[in-house]
């Protein structure tokens, strides 16, 4: 049976961890259960149990985690920035999915909210994983405009809109890794697989009229590993928060590849 | 003191910040052939221009006649004639090449049926000098700061640049008034870095978390203006704080002016399209300092909406469903994920929410950092700023929509000609300021071991509601006395700031408390420099000086604020001549829309 190797710090303990109890008089009080690790305390990772009074807090998962830094642990560590969705730094699991946690509302979760930081990635401190290898897969790709005519003298190289919309949703990834890391294979093969977000980036740039660099892009992957480790398990579309459809960019890739497209 | 070794970084340029401006610099400077730092607190993808929605304005003229003179005219009179009107037309004249090599980048701009760059009508935008309504804004659907910005950092990838991720700076390292570089912590180890160039490029953004609401990101904290007080300069144009229109009721989260470039209204509780009495000709689409004055009027007069009378709505409806996927879809997934609204069958509630600085370092076209001598403008040696951080100034005392990134774009490429233009890649660096090392270690150290009794989030509280309600759209002598002593006792309680997290790793307990203290020296700057200038203009409105006073403030205001908290004022005059001769200087008159 094959086994993974899991990135350290990813077990923790069966010990229970901390309890911080809600505010006294608290009428609606959900249980958070966070993981935690500080690699600096040389403890293996908890997870905490917060109790918040729903009254008191914003209705998305950031907003939690948020009123517990500031209420009742300072020292729970976690990655935010735009609170709308579109700078993806808050992704993380939740609930069991790879989300981010300004956009997912706490009334979707049921019972006790269990967040844990992005899977198979190395945990730097609580929420925070290492990205890392994510980026460079993604520079790996190449993506940026190649082109070997020169671009005309002071005017925009024209597209026709149809042709813009086949790259309108895919320029639109955020780079948040929650389906990455929510897939089986680049669990197994992260080292060599490029994963879903790389292989939508390089899809994007093969599907864009103004690019000339498609046939070399489409041999780069023509890998055992680059792009054929993708078996079609799906588990990017369901995590992509911005509802985008790596699984369909990474089945073009293959029919091209099948069709000759890549010299 | 706890003794923290350094670790040196020899280089030729170092850029602080990962925006729209502080990845066009760094492009610029490594095409140059420069070595150069970009030092950055978040993944550069993640900084806040990823956010910006409806475009970025160019005088392209792809969808109807335009000219940059018009552009011109418009940015001028937008700015209440506080802009500087040379930068003005720089900036103008150079929009359409800006955005030209954008698109030569590979940013996916929407197109028109012939193939060209998409442009929607904004706020303040018009043709012929007020008398038509232009369609300027060169958009990739409502998400074009996020084309920009990944576009930018592609671009970055493909020459290579070299970036220093999640490293939060800490203080410049000035000697002999000049700057020789900054410190800085590499949050994923603890570990402080010292990067030492020939110049310091300053592209930190706005302050926007000064206020208790606002549409900017947890992290735009003002960590470049924050440095540069703590060295001992000013910043310029403080008071000048933009209010967005439609911020979403409760969240604050940002419903682009596309929205009503596209069509969308703005009603009140009686159903009126009340912008129809505040700006006939202009309406929907005035500039934003006017628009949120009207709603904020509408709001007071009892006119509001919801069961507070607290807010307006934002129509798109009638724009159907066609357009609203089409143009604005980021805009329906916001609205459906943050007011649980569908766009095309219920409107908006929306409220003025804090947007933008107007404000910031002061500096020249080419992005060189100013202080005032008694003898004038004196250009500080070694510091440069850009973007929202700076303050050139093309926004005066109102921004118009659209002009942020092309401010982003073009003074991030005027930076990098300049050092490309003055300086050598690979001269020798004068020997590393010790005192100023020394100097910026003790001031880390401090906040590292506070132990005080108020933690972080609770002073920051404390500062945010005060300028939320003192600092508002509308203010008042009154007003702002009350926020001056609000702010200042928020500062003051900084000396009894409390960090709980002593651990090196990762640590944004430490992190948020540097932070603040950046937000609250930028937070005394701002509430004093509009208690101190008696008039209104563009979104300062003095409800005890109503009208717009050229003979006294035709000025731009310097302000220095001290370890005290202690803030001092200076002047630079406002340039109204243009000078590259190509285009007519607007001389002051009366702004109406």
């Amino acid at each position: 049976m094959v086994q993974f190797t899991l990135p350290e710090n990813s077990r923790y303990s069966k010990q229970p961890g901390r309890r911080h109890r809600a505010p006294a008089g608290a009428r609606r009080v959900r249980e958070f259960h966070v993981y935690r690790f500080d690699p600096d305390s040389r403890q293996p990772p908890r997870v905490d149990v917060f109790e918040v009074d729903l009254d008191s807090c914003g209705s998305m998962v950031l907003d939690a985690l948020i009123l517990i830094k500031d209420t009742m642990d300072s020292t729970l560590t976690f990655r935010r920035s735009c609170r709308e969705g579109i700078c993806g730094s808050c992704a993380m699991n939740i609930d069991g999915l790879n989300t981010l946690a300004c956009t997912r509302p706490i009334d979707t979760v049921e019972g006790a909210v269990r967040i844990f930081p992005l899977p198979h990635l190395p945990v730097i401190k609580d929420l925070v994983p290492d990205l890392t290898q994510f980026y460079a897969q993604y520079a790996a790709v190449k993506p940026w405009l190649q082109t070997r005519a020169p671009a005309p003298e002071g005017r925009e190289r024209r597209q026709s809109p149809a042709d813009q919309e086949r790259i309108d949703r895919p320029s639109a990834c955020i780079l948040c890794a929650c389906c990455s890391t929510s897939c089986p294979s680049f669990w197994w093969n992260s080292e060599r697989y490029l994963g879903p977000a790389a292989l939508l980036a390089s899809h994007r740039w093969v599907l864009d009229t103004r690019d000339e660099a498609r046939a070399e892009r489409l041999a780069f992957l023509d890998d055992t590993f680059r792009l054929y480790r993708c078996h079609t398990i799906l588990n990017c579309v369901e995590a992509c928060p911005k509802d985008l459809n790596p699984a369909r960019a990474i089945a073009d890739l293959k029919r091209r590849l099948a069709g000759g497209e890549g010299g | 003191m706890s003794a923290y070794p350094v670790t040196d970084h020899a280089c030729d340029v170092v850029v602080v910040g990962a925006g729209g401006a502080g990845l066009r610099a760094t492009v610029g400077l490594a095409q140059a052939g420069f070595s150069t730092a970009c030092v950055t607190k978040v993944f550069p993808t993640r900084s806040h221009t990823v956010a910006a929605q409806g475009g970025i304005s160019a005088a392209l003229g792809n969808m109807g006649e335009d000219d940059w003179r018009f552009h011109f005219y418009d940015t001028v009179k937008g700015s209440d004639w506080l802009g500087d009107q040379d930068a003005i037309a720089y900036m103008c004249r150079e929009a359409p090449a800006a955005v030209i090599e954008l698109e030569h980048f590979g940013l996916p701009f929407s197109r028109t049926e012939d193939g060209r760059i998409y442009q929607r009508p904004f706020g303040g935008m018009t043709t012929h000098y007020g008398k038509g309504i232009a369609q300027r804004t060169c958009a990739a659907a409502d998400r074009t700061g996020h084309a920009m910005l990944h576009t930018l950092y592609q671009q970055s990838l493909k020459h290579d640049a070299r970036f220093f991720i999640e490293y939060f700076a800490l203080d410049l390292l000035m000697q002999d008034g000049a700057c020789r570089g900054v410190l800085a912590l590499d949050m994923a180890t603890g570990t402080l870095h010292r990067f030492l160039a020939q110049a310091t490029v300053l592209a930190t953004g706005g302050y926007g978390r000064t206020y208790f609401s606002c549409t900017s990101a947890h992290t735009c904290t003002g960590d470049g203006g924050g440095m540069v007080l703590r060295a001992g300069l000013p910043l310029a144009d403080m008071e000048f704080v933009q209010f967005h229109p439609t911020g979403i009721y409760g969240a604050g989260c940002l419903i682009t002016e596309g929205s009503r470039g596209e069509g969308g209204v703005l009603r009140n509780s009686e159903g009126e399209r009340f912008m129809e009495r505040y700006a006939p000709n202009a309406k929907d689409l005035a500039s934003r300092d006017v628009v949120s004055r009207a709603m904020t009027i509408e709001i007071r007069e009892g006119r509001g909406v919801g069961p507070r009378k607290d807010h307006l709505l934002l129509h798109l409806e009638h724009l159907g469903a066609d357009v609203i996927h089409k143009r604005l879809p980021g805009i329906a997934e916001t609205a459906q994920i943050f007011a649980g609204v569908d766009v095309t069958r219920a409107p908006i509630p929306v409220l003025p929410t804090a947007h933008y600085n107007m404000g910031g370092i002061p500096c020249t076209i080419d992005g060189e950092v100013l202080t005032r001598t008694p003898a004038g403008d004196a250009v500080v040696p070694g510091l440069l700023a850009v973007g929202e951080a700076a303050c050139v100034s093309v926004h005066g005392a109102n921004r118009l929509g659209s002009n942020s990134l092309l401010d982003l774009v073009v003074f991030g490429r005027a930076a990098a000609a300049h050092c490309a233009k003055t300086l050598k890649p690979g001269a020798a660096l004068p020997s590393a300021p010790k005192a100023a090392t020394d100097a910026a270690l003790a001031a880390f150290d401090r906040v590292r071991h506070a132990s005080g009794t108020r933690p972080t989030a609770s002073l920051r509280d404390e500062m945010q509601r005060a300028m939320q309600k003192d600092a508002a759209v509308f203010r008042s002598g009154a007003s702002l006395d009350e926020g001056c002593r609000a702010v200042g006792a928020a500062f003051g309680a900084m000396a009894e700031l409390c960090i709980s997290d002593r651990s090196l790793v990762f640590n944004t307990d430490l992190v948020e408390a540097l932070e603040l203290d950046n937000l609250m020296r930028q937070a005394l700057a701002t509430i004093h420099s509009a208690r101190n200038r008696t008039e209104s203009r563009g979104a300062h409105a003095r409800e005890d000086f109503p009208a717009r006073d050229d003979a006294n403030w035709l000025k731009h205001t310097l302000a220095w604020v001290d370890d005290g908290g202690a803030v001092r004022f200076d002047y630079r005059p406002v340039q109204l001549a243009t000078r590259s001769g190509e285009v007519e200087s607007i001389p002051p008159k009366a702004r109406t829309y």
